[in-house]
C-alpha cells in the first residue's frame, strides 16, 4: 500500500471521529437535558429548533463567544493544559472503537488495553486542572477524583481481565464478532462465565464511577465544592471538560455493549452494522442519564467502601470462578 | 476527630463556605477548618443580609410593621404574621371572632406544608439529588396558588390584621383545601419510596450528627432539629395559642437526633398538618371575620408582652415593650433558626464536609431569618 492513500485514510478517520465526538456531545447534551426534563415532569428544551435539538448549538455558541478567564493565581500552563488534555485523550479513544464490521480508524490486537490506558491518563487531566486552578474547592474536587478512578479502575480492570479470558482476545472486533445472536452475548451465564450478569453490572457500576456520572460525580459535587475541578473554568475551557465527559460516556457504554451485549451484532443475527453499535450504546447512555437523574450523591467513604468492600471482592470471585470454568469445562 | 484539632503537627486549611455557596441557600458564610476533608472547627459568620428589622419595629405604627414579619422566615410567613398580630392583640385586648382564628389556622398549617415541601426539594438538593425538588415545586405550587387565592400574594404574606384577617376565602379555597390533601396524602407514599427508601440516600443520613437533647437545650434549638433530638416541645401543645387545643393531631418525636430523624420529623409533620387543616375546614364556624371594635390606631397599655408560635422551624418568640405610644418602644424578635445554626459549630467538629452539608440541609435554615 502506497503512502498517499493511507494519509487520506487518517485524515478521513481524524475528521470522522472528530465530527462523531462533537454530534455525540450535542446529542447527550439535548438527550440529557430531554430526558431530565421528562423525569422531571416538565418538557425540557423546546425553542431552539423542533424539540429543542439544536439547543446544543445555541450552547456551543454561548460558551465559544465567552472569554476564557484564567485567574491570577493559577498555573497558566497547567490550567491551560487540562481540558486539551481531557479532550485529547477521550478522542483517541475512539481510534479503536469498533462501530461496525470495517468501520474501525485502527484494528489493533490490543485495543481493550489501549482504551483503558488512555481512560487512566484522564484522571491525571482532572488532577493537573484542579491542581492548576489553585482553588480549594478544586483541589479537594482534584484529590476526591484520583482516589475515586484509583479505586474503581481496580474492579473494572479485573472484570475486563475475566472477559479477555473468555473471549481470548483484545482485539474489539474478535470479541464481537463471537457474539453472533441474543443466545451469545457474553451477558449471559451460559456463555463463558457463570457469574457474568454480576460482572456486567459491576463494570457498569465502575464506568458510572469513572467517568465522574451521578451517583459518584463526587468530583464536581455541586452542593459541596461548587463545580469542583472546573470551578475556574470559564467558556470553552468549561465546554471541553463537558465534550470530554460526554465522550468518556459514550466509550464507557459503548465498551460495556461491545464486551457483554455483542457490539454492533444484530440480537436476531441478521443485518449486522452500525446501527446496532448505536442502540445498544445509546440505551446504556440513556439508563446513565436515568440514574443521575434519580438517584443523590454518594460520599467518597461511601463509594471507597463500596469499591474495596464490594466490588474488588466480588470481581476477584468472578475471576476465580470463570477462571476454573474455563479449565473444567461445565456440564453444559 | 475532635482530637485533629489540638494536634499541632496537622495541616489544616480554611475553606469559606458562602457568603456566595450553593449549599447555603442564602448569604451566610461558614468558615470551616479543614483538615483534608474532615472539619475541625465551623464558624458561622453572620450579618450579609441583616436589615435592621427590630429596629425598624421601633420607629413605625404597629399596623405598617406588619409586612416586616413575612420577610423574616419568607418560607413560613404566615406564621410570622401570627405570632406578631397575636401579641399585639394580646397587649391591646383585641378579641377575635372564632371563624378568623379557624382561618388563621388553616392558612398556617397550609404555609408550613408549603415550607417543608420547600425544604425537601432544597435538602434532597443539597444531597445531590435534583429531581424530588421538581416534584415537590409542583407540590407547592398548588398550595401557593390555594394561598394566591386567598391572601393575595405567594411569598411574604400579609394576611393577618389585628382583630382578624384582611379577608374571607372564597367558595373555591375548601373545595381546593381539600383536593390538595387527597393530593398530597397520594403524593407522600411517593416520596417515602423515591427518597426515604433510597440506599445511598438513607446511607447518607442515618448515624450522621447526631444532636444530642443535651446539645439543643444548650442552644435553645426548636422545632424539628428539637423534636429530631428526643425533644418532645412543640408550642402549639405547651404554650397553646389560638384554637389549636381544639384539634387533634400528634407531635412527631423521634430519639435518634440523627439527620434522618430530622428529614422523618418533617415528613411526619407535613402528614400533621394535613390533619390539622382537614379538622379546620369540617370545623369552619360562620361568622365574621373581624373582630367589630378594633381601633384604628393601636396604643397597647404600657407593658411588656411575650407570644411565641410554632413557626415551620421551631418556636418564633415576640417581646413587645410598649410604652403607651403608637409605636413600640421595643421589639424583640427571637428567631428560631439563629439558634439551630448555634449549634452548627459544636455538632459539624469531626464530620466530613458532604456530610456538613447533608447536616446543614437538615437544619432547614432560613438565612434572612438568621440575620433579620
Amino acid at each position: 500500500m502506497s503512502l498517499f492513500p493511507e494519509i487520506i485514510r487518517i485524515m478521513a478517520y481524524v475528521v470522522g471521529v472528530l465530527a462523531f465526538v462533537g454530534l455525540n456531545a450535542a446529542f447527550l447534551v439535548w438527550l440529557e437535558r430531554k430526558v431530565a426534563g421528562h423525569i422531571q415532569r416538565r418538557i425540557g428544551p423546546k425553542e431552539v429548533g423542533p424539540f429543542g435539538v439544536l439547543q446544543p448549538v445555541a450552547d456551543g455558541i454561548k460558551l465559544i463567544s465567552k472569554q476564557l478567564v484564567v485567574p491570577a493565581q493559577a498555573d497558566s500552563l497547567l490550567f491551560r493544559l487540562s481540558p486539551v488534555l481531557t479532550m485529547t485523550l477521550a478522542v483517541t479513544v475512539f481510534v479503536v472503537l469498533p462501530f461496525g464490521p470495517s468501520l474501525v480508524a485502527r484494528d489493533i490486537n490490543i485495543g481493550l488495553l489501549l482504551i483503558f490506558a488512555f481512560l487512566s491518563i484522564n484522571v491525571l487531566a482532572l488532577f493537573i486542572g484542579g491542581w492548576g486552578s489553585n482553588n480549594k474547592y478544586a483541589v479537594v474536587s482534584a484529590i476526591r477524583a484520583v482516589s475515586q478512578n484509583v479505586a474503581y479502575e481496580v474492579p473494572m480492570l479485573i472484570i475486563v481481565i475475566t472477559m479477555v479470558m473468555i473471549t481470548s482476545s483484545m482485539n474489539l472486533n474478535v470479541i464481537v464478532s463471537q457474539q453472533g445472536n441474543l443466545l451469545q452475548w457474553h451477558i449471559f451465564p451460559w456463555n463463558g462465565s457463570i457469574l457474568s450478569p454480576l460482572a456486567f453490572l459491576i463494570f457498569f457500576v465502575c464506568t458510572l464511577a469513572e467517568t465522574n456520572r451521578a451517583p459518584f460525580d463526587l468530583g464536581e459535587a455541586e452542593s459541596e465544592l461548587v463545580a469542583g475541578f472546573h470551578t475556574e473554568y470559564s467558556g470553552m475551557g468549561f465546554g471541553l471538560f463537558f465534550l470530554g465527559e460526554y465522550a468518556s460516556v459514550f466509550v464507557g457504554c459503548a465498551l460495556a455493549s461491545i464486551l457483554f451485549l455483542g457490539g454492533w451484532q444484530c440480537p436476531l443475527g441478521i443485518m449486522p452494522g452500525v446501527h446496532w453499535m448505536l442502540i445498544k450504546t445509546y440505551l446504556l447512555v440513556f439508563v446513565v442519564i436515568w440514574v443521575r437523574w434519580t438517584f443523590p450523591r454518594t460520599t467518597l467513604y461511601g463509594l471507597l467502601n463500596l469499591s474495596w468492600k464490594v466490588l474488588v471482592p466480588f470481581s476477584l470471585v468472578i475471576l476465580l470462578v470463570t477462571a476454573a470454568q474455563l479449565k473444567m469445562p461445565w456440564p453444559f | 476527630m475532635s482530637d485533629l484539632a489540638v494536634d499541632p503537627s496537622c495541616e489544616t486549611f480554611v475553606l469559606n463556605m458562602g457568603p456566595q455557596h450553593p449549599a447555603t441557600h442564602g448569604a451566610l458564610r461558614i468558615k470551616l477548618v479543614l483538615d483534608g476533608e474532615y472539619i475541625v472547627e465551623a464558624e458561622p459568620v453572620l450579618g450579609y443580609i441583616h436589615r435592621m428589622h427590630e429596629k425598624m419595629g421601633e420607629n413605625r405604627s404597629y399596623l405598617a410593621f406588619m409586612p416586616n414579619t413575612g420577610r423574616l422566615d419568607y418560607l413560613s410567613a404566615l406564621s410570622y404574621n401570627h405570632g406578631y398580630v397575636s401579641v399585639v392583640e394580646r397587649a391591646a385586648g383585641i378579641a377575635i371572632p372564632e371563624r378568623a382564628e379557624y382561618l388563621r389556622v388553616i392558612t398556617v398549617e397550609l404555609n408550613r406544608i408549603s415550607s417543608h415541601l420547600l425544604w425537601l426539594g432544597a435538602f434532597v438538593l443539597d444531597l445531590g439529588g435534583f429531581t424530588p425538588l421538581l416534584y415537590t415545586m409542583d407540590d407547592r405550587e398548588q398550595l401557593l396558588d390555594l394561598l394566591e387565592s386567598v391572601t393575595g400574594s405567594r411569598l411574604t404574606y400579609c394576611y393577618f390584621r389585628f382583630g382578624g384577617l384582611y379577608n374571607d376565602v372564597d367558595d373555591n379555597f375548601g373545595p381546593g383545601a381539600r383536593a390538595f390533601i387527597k393530593r398530597m396524602r397520594r403524593r407522600l407514599p411517593m416520596y417515602h419510596k423515591l427518597i426515604s427508601k433510597n440506599v445511598i440516600f438513607r446511607q447518607r443520613l442515618e448515624g450522621i450528627a447526631p444532636v444530642s437533647a443535651e446539645m439543643c437545650r444548650k442552644y435553645g434549638a426548636t422545632g424539628p432539629v428539637a423534636r429530631g433530638s428526643g425533644i418532645a416541645y412543640d408550642v402549639r401543645k405547651h404554650e397553646p395559642y389560638s384554637v389549636y387545643p381544639e384539634f387533634n393531631f400528634d407531635i412527631p418525636v423521634y430519639e435518634q437526633g440523627d439527620s434522618m430523624a430530622r428529614y422523618l420529623i418533617r415528613m411526619d409533620e407535613i402528614e400533621q398538618s394535613l390533619r390539622i387543616v382537614e379538622q379546620g375546614l369540617d370545623k369552619l364556624p360562620p361568622g365574621p371575620i373581624m373582630a367589630v371594635k378594633v381601633p384604628k390606631i393601636i396604643k397597647p397599655p404600657k407593658g411588656d408582652y411575650y407570644m411565641a408560635v410554632e413557626a415551620a422551624r421551631g418556636s418564633f418568640g415576640i417581646r413587645l415593650v410598649s410604652d403607651g405610644s403608637a409605636t413600640p418602644y421595643r421589639l424583640k424578635l427571637r428567631s428560631p433558626c439563629l439558634s439551630n445554626l448555634s449549634l452548627f459549630g459544636e455538632a459539624a467538629r469531626g464530620l466530613l464536609l458532604p456530610d456538613a452539608v447533608a447536616f446543614f440541609g437538615s437544619l432547614d435554615l432560613v438565612i434572612p431569618d438568621i440575620d433579620r
